[in-house]
């Protein structure tokens, strides 16, 4: 990485564009799943029961993560462009990070 | 602290014409409360005459010798080796985003030019036979220009944003904040004309809010704050048009 990218904020601007790079590579399967529904019920349960696996509910984990983040990371981008500006933006980099962070766990904790 | 002149700094610096050249590597002494500008000045006065680069008044005021200095944009007149050396090494290479003259010497063109376009030039109300506007210092608009004056053309900003790198036709932050600062002018009369042209497809909305204008801004000026307010400003504008439209 180039040097003067070694900054907090970029890595926040790079979190939040990969975030919603995988939540837009997400929706295809979502939508499938959900047409799943519609289409054969023997076909969503054998889906539900595959994502029972532990390896699943984990990776479930990693896109309640990728949600999170990318929801609490925009949250901040609306409040910088339409409140009054605060210094804060590290903090509230931080603060959008870890709160992501504790959905994404207590989703994991009531998964398991 | 160093002692002596004796201990030597690596520094590879660019050399090259417009967009073909390498790194060339120097040996210079290392004294104390030495610049990079110092170093650099050293290297054309005892090594090599035919390096080209730009400064003017040495002391961080006039923003001719920015560089970049281990691939951070830096004012080298003001930027001290002992501060930014990694393992006896500095890299010098010419701004990033602008087109290399020779050198570490860049063609500001297009960045000034971006400030023209961008409005960036007071237009006053009154003529010199009126009296003196009356703004009180006090006022939040006052204050919000104040904030963003103390630019002084370096192109640190410049060389530390992606979105320029990314899309050539960007005004860049320095256009930007200068246009912030002449929109909380309550004396300029331009400011209808110049928010049409900060909020067009080159404008403050491209801007990412990576904040590597503020991180490396050398006055310590937040560029990326005053495009937020462009932002802001230019919505307002949209509704208050939509609105007037609606009920006449």
């Amino acid at each position: 990485m180039k040097a003067h990218r070694k900054q907090p904020l970029y890595f926040a601007f790079l979190l939040h564009r990969l975030s919603g790079l995988g939540l837009a590579l997400f929706l295809p399967f979502h939508f499938y799943v959900l047409g799943l529904a519609l289409e054969s019920h023997a076909a969503l349960d054998r889906f539900l029961h595959w994502s029972e696996l532990p390896l699943v509910k984990f990776a479930e984990f990693g896109l309640v993560f990728l949600l999170a983040l990318h929801f609490f990371g925009g949250l901040r981008l609306l409040a910088l462009e339409n409140l009054p500006w605060s210094n804060r933006q590290k903090n509230y980099a931080a603060v959008a990070f870890a709160v992501a962070f504790f959905v994404a766990c207590g989703y994991l904790l009531r998964a398991i | 602290m160093v002692d002596s002149a004796t201990d030597s700094i690596t520094v590879s610096v660019w050399r090259g014409v417009a967009g073909s050249g390498d790194f060339q590597d120097y040996q210079v002494p290392q004294q104390p409360s030495q610049t990079i500008l110092d170093v650099i000045t050293w290297i054309q006065r005892h090594l090599d005459a035919s390096l080209s680069y730009r400064f003017a008044c040495r002391v961080g005021m006039c923003g001719s010798c920015a560089m970049m200095v281990n691939g951070i944009p830096r004012w080298t007149c003001r930027t001290h080796v002992n501060k930014v050396m990694q393992e006896r090494h500095l890299t010098v290479e010419p701004l990033r985003n602008l087109p290399v003259i020779k050198d570490l010497a860049c063609d500001m063109s297009e960045f000034f030019e971006k400030w023209r376009q961008a409005e960036g030039h007071f237009q006053g109300r009154r003529s010199r036979d009126e009296t003196v506007a009356a703004i009180s210092p006090k006022s939040s608009q006052r204050q919000a220009a104040n904030a963003a004056i103390e630019c002084i053309n370096c192109a640190i900003c410049y060389a530390s944003c992606d979105v320029v790198a990314w899309n050539r036709d960007y005004l860049g932050p320095a256009a930007l904040n200068r246009a912030w600062s002449l929109q909380n002018d309550q004396r300029d009369r331009a400011q209808d004309e110049r928010l049409k042209v900060v909020a067009g497809d080159a404008g403050c909305h491209q801007c990412h809010s990576q904040q590597g204008c503020s991180t490396y801004c050398p006055n310590e000026l937040n560029p990326t704050a005053s495009i937020a307010g462009l932002k802001r400003m230019s919505a307002h504008w949209f509704m208050n048009k939509k609105y007037r439209q609606r009920h006449g």
